[in-house]
């Protein structure tokens, strides 16, 4: 298990699959993921596209462990936008309306078995029922 | 086929407006200049499209859909408005006439986006221009925790690193940093990247505020940054023409927040003492920025409305959409082109799933399948001409390029009908 | 829809009528010979008639004036109205919202209002909001003295392809007439610099901000356009630039022929003798003195009232040094190839000297100045102080009584800075129709406001204050009463306004001008212009242009140019 710091934000890919639809398969591919600095991966022990449980304060979450490809980035860990990252963040907002959704506190540990959630499901774990 | 030029893009705060698209058989066929996420949007927005309303997952007519809605929004002793950046200004405008009328609350995607920008720059102003003047003038260009790369694809081709302005031509005659927490696809362009540690972007923006009005600094390192490097870092501020600082959410959602935005304002007010010197946003969705100008010229706030002293009334915290949903304050929403339930935390999305919601959209979105009634709209920009405004602030008009599937009506006739219908009931 | 308002005093003065008892006819928005005794009357027995107000210099609607509500919250809190059935929310005390704008002005009586400076890039902006301003009329200036395909036109002395290019920009974004705003300042603001005299240079255009305001002033006569050019001179809010409003002046003073050439606005502001603030005096006789010499110029007053302002301006350096003058935050905006804007909070206070001594110039110009035609009521709003204060301007002119209190509780010093003390000059009700109504409207040469003879749009206010009874000099608070809440006010011939209360709502028109060119001329010039689109802008030269329809009421007016 590895401590990071969680970093979410807009990729390329999550940009071009949200616009297909955030039910389609290319959207879970390139937003249900977690990229990594290859020393972090070395250190977790996980290879590139295995998945792992990203744990913090607020939630949990399975998702694919890549390399990243704008590293350096040792110790932080980067989530493209969506509700994977989401569930990951803390609802205070300090006064300000925004939830702190980069710099949060997280474990990462290797869930080679686990399965990654679709998003009708990732609702249902949230809001307790089918959508 | 025809050939529609000059096509403003609906998809992100640049608002690229020379887009080129071929239009055959009422179909977009082929869209020149755009990047990957505009051609994407321009060729693929029918995926997982809604044809038809519906109520609590039943198919329904349009006039049942917006009965319902209506009945809802009057019932609701605190509904909640929400969304709005990815829709036209008009379709927006008429949001806060509703929102009035029914004494809800009235929030746009700038609070988790810029919002702690604009909180910022009411207590500390702000030195900005419009896109332009960069691109004609800047000779140094710093991106402070964003990643245009990524999310603002031709950014640095059209209005910055790599623009071809009056007095400057060109990348060469340019310098380009980028401070960030990674070396981003961007920084791998820059001149000098300085990795900043996460959570301490407040404090290396002080040093270098410190380091610009003294010379020298005091410590040896801070936020991971060694003195000397912030040092001639002030130095090459100082010595340009015209510097920019372009800055995305690595400053507003890391701590600090707001706070964040008020130190890199303290800073380029202080570089102007020495050269000419601004800032501005990347904002994220296409028309967030008009969501905050008609909101402020028809309330004097521009996010975070609430009417339910029967006047608008603005208090970030309290007033904006996640607060109020993870307080359960809310006890209706109606949301507008967004999809709050993929972005927010797990507790407003629960309470978002506790209430009645009404949802518009062109295409299926988790916010949709929570949603009790979701109405069908057409793509603003493609089906749907209206007005958004860049980031930075300049006004453009979005185009109708294709007619849009039978029986779908615009977002901005959808609240039309709402509101009508609303002021039956409410005086 | 007939109506007919009775008995009422009616001035004015475009008409020569001052204070004659006489009905005033109504049918179908215009004002008529006679209706039918089916019209609707009202009574306006011992009340005060005037045609509706014309502002001719107001910051209203736009992209600097959004940008001053956004940074202002605190401007909102206090001052608000809840909904009624006919209104929406009101909100804001400086900078309040566009539905707050259109009834304030209501209220106090005004019809017209035109919104002083707009950036092209962004006046679709200012349409947007326009069309959010509730009954009154409303037009919008066009900031085009920093414009870079000016400047390359005027520094080339191609008089005629400036002309054309002027012409076209009109049109194409709906615009009113020619505002400049520190002309060569602006465009060295774009480097973080400024000019200090009209004969500066503005690098790389090889032009000085006089030829700058030459060269309009010659386009303008090309043109033919029904105002002047509006202009905010160089030197704005600087001691001794008193010096530089009248070379301003003086610099077209051969281009006249008999009318008006120039009109400078909030002339307060430009009206400092002295070497620094600690030594500032007014220098408003001196202007007084070429102003009633010099029949060619205009001028409106910028007058300041007591209390919080808004600073705002296209004068971006001088909006800089307001705030390191203040400390206030500090919003500044520059526009590409145009020009800039700055937004700096403000507050006028009665015991600051330099804030009295300002008061004390706007006044002593409107007294001294002795051509009302000539001279106009504006605080520059919410410059030099909100447009809901007008009435309170007013009083001051009208009374040396309340100029005299007032004096008393400003600071000592500023007394023996300027000469208000000296002058006991009081301004009659037809003066104070001629510089609120009629004066402005003859300047804006729209022939259907400020009047109220047959064939005028029937925009009419009516005080509830009997002129023949009162004695403004000594019941000047009666004055400021009534006046800021309009018995009726009538727009298009639509009761608005009863006892200040708004009983209607709609929109009113937006008047722009279409110059006649030839399509020649017009050709050729958007040649040019299109290649520096590509190099100077960030938007296509096609979405540049405002469409028609993107006005809520578009009022055309064609203007037959001497080309």
């Amino acid at each position: 298990m590895i401590k990071v710091i969680l970093i979410t934000g807009r990729s390329l890919d999550q940009g071009i699959s949200k616009e297909l639809g955030k039910f389609s398969k290319e959207y879970m591919e390139k937003v249900a993921i977690c990229e990594l600095d290859p020393e972090d991966l070395k250190t977790l022990g996980v290879s590139p596209g295995q998945n792992v449980k990203v744990k913090t304060k607020y939630g949990e979450v399975i998702i694919k462990a890549i390399e990243s490809t704008q590293a350096p980035h040792k110790g932080i860990a980067f989530i493209p936008y969506g509700p994977w990252a989401s569930i990951l963040m803390p609802p205070a907002t300090e006064s300000t309306g925004m939830p702190s959704l980069k710099g949060v506190e997280a474990t990462i540990e290797p869930a080679t078995d686990e399965e990654i959630l679709d998003p009708k499901k990732l609702i249902k774990m949230i809001v307790g029922r089918e959508p | 086929m025809r050939t529609i030029s000059n096509v403003v893009c609906p998809f992100c705060g640049s608002l690229c407006d020379d887009i080129e698209v071929d239009v055959e058989d009422n179909r977009i066929v082929k869209v020149r200049r755009g990047c990957a996420i505009s051609v994407t949007k321009f060729t693929k927005y029918n995926e997982e499209r809604i044809y038809k309303p519906r109520i609590n997952g039943k198919e329904v007519s349009l006039e049942e859909a917006i009965d319902e809605a209506v009945k809802i929004l009057a019932n609701a002793k605190y509904p909640a408005l929400y969304g709005w950046s990815s829709t036209s200004t008009e379709a927006i405008n008429i949001g806060v006439e509703i929102a009035e009328l029914i004494g809800g609350v009235m929030d746009n995607t700038a609070s988790v986006c810029h919002g702690p920008t604009i909180i910022g720059e009411q207590d500390a102003g702000i030195s900005t221009c419009t896109l332009g003047q960069v691109k004609n003038r800047a000779d140094l260009i710093i991106y402070w925790g964003c990643n245009p790369v990524h999310a603002h694809p031709r950014h640095m081709a059209r209005y910055s690193a790599a623009s071809k302005g009056r007095f400057i031509k060109g990348r060469k005659e340019r310098k380009v940093i980028v401070v960030d927490v990674r070396k981003t696809h961007t920084a791998k362009t820059a001149d000098i990247f300085i990795q900043v540690k996460p959570n301490s972007d407040y404090e290396l923006l002080t040093a270098l505020r410190w380091a610009v009005k003294n010379g020298e600094l005091e410590q040896e390192e801070i936020s991971g940054i060694p003195a000397e490097k912030i040092e001639e870092l002030a130095d090459m501020l100082i010595s340009c023409r015209f510097g920019a600082l372009f800055f995305g959410l690595g400053l507003t959602m890391s701590a600090g927040k707001a706070r964040n935005i008020e130190a890199a304002v303290a800073l380029v007010r202080e570089l102007n003492n020495y050269t000419k010197f601004v800032m501005m946003p990347m904002r994220g969705h296409f028309n967030v920025t008009g969501a905050n100008e008609v909101m402020a010229w028809a309330t004097g706030f521009p996010f975070a409305v609430d009417f339910s002293r029967g006047y608008p009334f603005y208090n970030p915290g309290d007033t904006t959409f996640v607060d109020v949903l993870t307080r359960g304050d809310c006890d209706a929403a109606l949301i507008v082109a967004s999809d709050p339930v993929s972005g927010f935390p797990a507790e407003a999305i629960r309470n978002l799933a506790k209430i009645p919601v009404i949802t518009l959209d062109h295409h299926e979105t988790l916010t949709t399948t929570i949603s009790k009634v979701v109405i069908p709209t057409t793509v603003v920009g493609i089906e749907t001409e209206g007005s958004a405004y860049r980031m930075d602030a300049v006004p453009l008009r979005l185009k109708k390029l294709v007619e849009p599937p039978p029986g779908i009506p615009s977002d901005e006739e959808v609240l039309k009908m709402i509101l009508k219908k609303l002021k039956e009931r409410v005086k | 829809m007939e109506l007919l308002i009775k008995n009422g005093y009616v001035y004015d003065p475009i008409n020569k009528i001052d204070g004659e008892k006489m009905d005033i006819a109504v049918k179908d928005g215009k004002i008529v010979e006679s209706v039918s005794s089916s019209a609707k009357v009202i009574d306006a027995t011992n009340m005060l008639v005037m045609p509706g107000g014309v502002d001719i210099h107001s910051h209203i609607a736009g992209s600097k004036v959004n940008s001053g509500r956004i940074l202002r919250p605190e401007d909102h809190y206090k001052d608000v109205k809840p909904r009624t059935a006919i209104t929406r929310a009101e909100v804001g005390h400086t900078v309040p919202s566009t539905y707050t704008i259109g009834y304030r002005y209501a209220r106090l009586g005004y019809t017209t209002v035109i919104e002083a400076a707009s950036p092209p890039l962004k006046t679709r902006h200012t349409h947007e909001e326009l069309n959010d301003i509730p009954l009154i009329d409303k037009s919008c200036y066009l900031v085009l003295d920093n414009n870079w395909i000016v400047l390359d036109y005027l520094s080339q002395g191609e008089i005629n392809k400036c002309a054309a290019f002027i012409a076209w920009i009109l049109k194409a974004l709906k615009g009113y007439a020619i505002k400049i705003v520190n002309p060569g300042g602006v465009e060295l603001w774009g480097w973080g610099k400024n000019v200090e005299s009209l004969d500066d240079q503005v690098p790389p255009f090889d032009i000085t901000p006089r030829e700058i305001i030459r060269g309009l002033c010659k386009v303008n006569k090309i043109l033919n356009l029904p105002h002047t050019i509006h202009v905010h001179t160089n030197n704005l809010g600087k001691p001794g630039n008193y010096r530089t409003t009248i070379e301003t002046m003086d610099a077209v003073g051969d281009l006249a022929n008999g009318r008006p050439n120039i009109h400078i606005t909030h002339v307060q502001f430009c009206g400092y003798a002295g070497y620094s603030w600690i030594t500032l005096r007014s220098g408003a006789p001196e202007i007084a003195k070429y102003v009633n010499n010099h029949p060619h110029v205009t001028i409106d007053l910028g007058q300041i009232v007591f209390g919080e302002a808004t600073t705002m301006t296209g004068d971006g350096p001088f909006q800089y040094i307001l705030h390191n003058l203040t400390g206030n935050k500090w919003k500044n905006a520059d526009v590409e190839a145009e020009g800039s804007a700055g937004i700096v909070p403000y507050k006028y206070r009665r015991k600051n000297m330099v804030n009295a001594i300002q008061w004390s110039i706007g006044l002593e110009l409107a007294l001294l100045i002795k051509d009302p035609w000539r001279l106009f009521l504006t605080t520059d709003h919410p410059n030099a102080g909100p447009f809901t204060e007008y009435p309170r301007v007013i009083a001051w002119l009208m009374s040396t009584k309340a100029r005299e209190k007032t004096m008393e509780k400003i600071n000592k010093r500023a007394k023996k800075r300027g000469v208000l003390a000296s002058i006991d000059r009081e301004y009659t009700f037809y003066e104070i129709a001629i510089i609120t109504r009629a004066a402005t409207a003859k300047a804006l040469n729209l022939e259907n406001k400020g009047h109220l003879g047959v064939g005028a749009d029937a925009d009419i206010s009516i005080y509830n204050i009997n002129p023949m009874e009162i004695d403004p000099s000594k019941e000047y608070k009666k004055v400021r009463r009534a006046l800021k809440r309009a018995a009726y006010t009538i727009k298009g011939g639509e009761i608005i306004v009863k006892d200040g209360e708004i009983v209607k709502s709609f929109i009113g028109e937006t008047f722009w001008v279409k110059p006649t060119m030839s399509k020649d001329l017009e050709r050729e010039v958007l040649k040019e212009v299109s290649e520096k689109f590509k190099e100077y802008y960030t938007v296509s030269l096609e979405n540049y242009v405002i469409g028609e329809s993107e006005l809520a009421s578009s009022k055309p007016i064609t203007v037959k140019t001497n080309f």
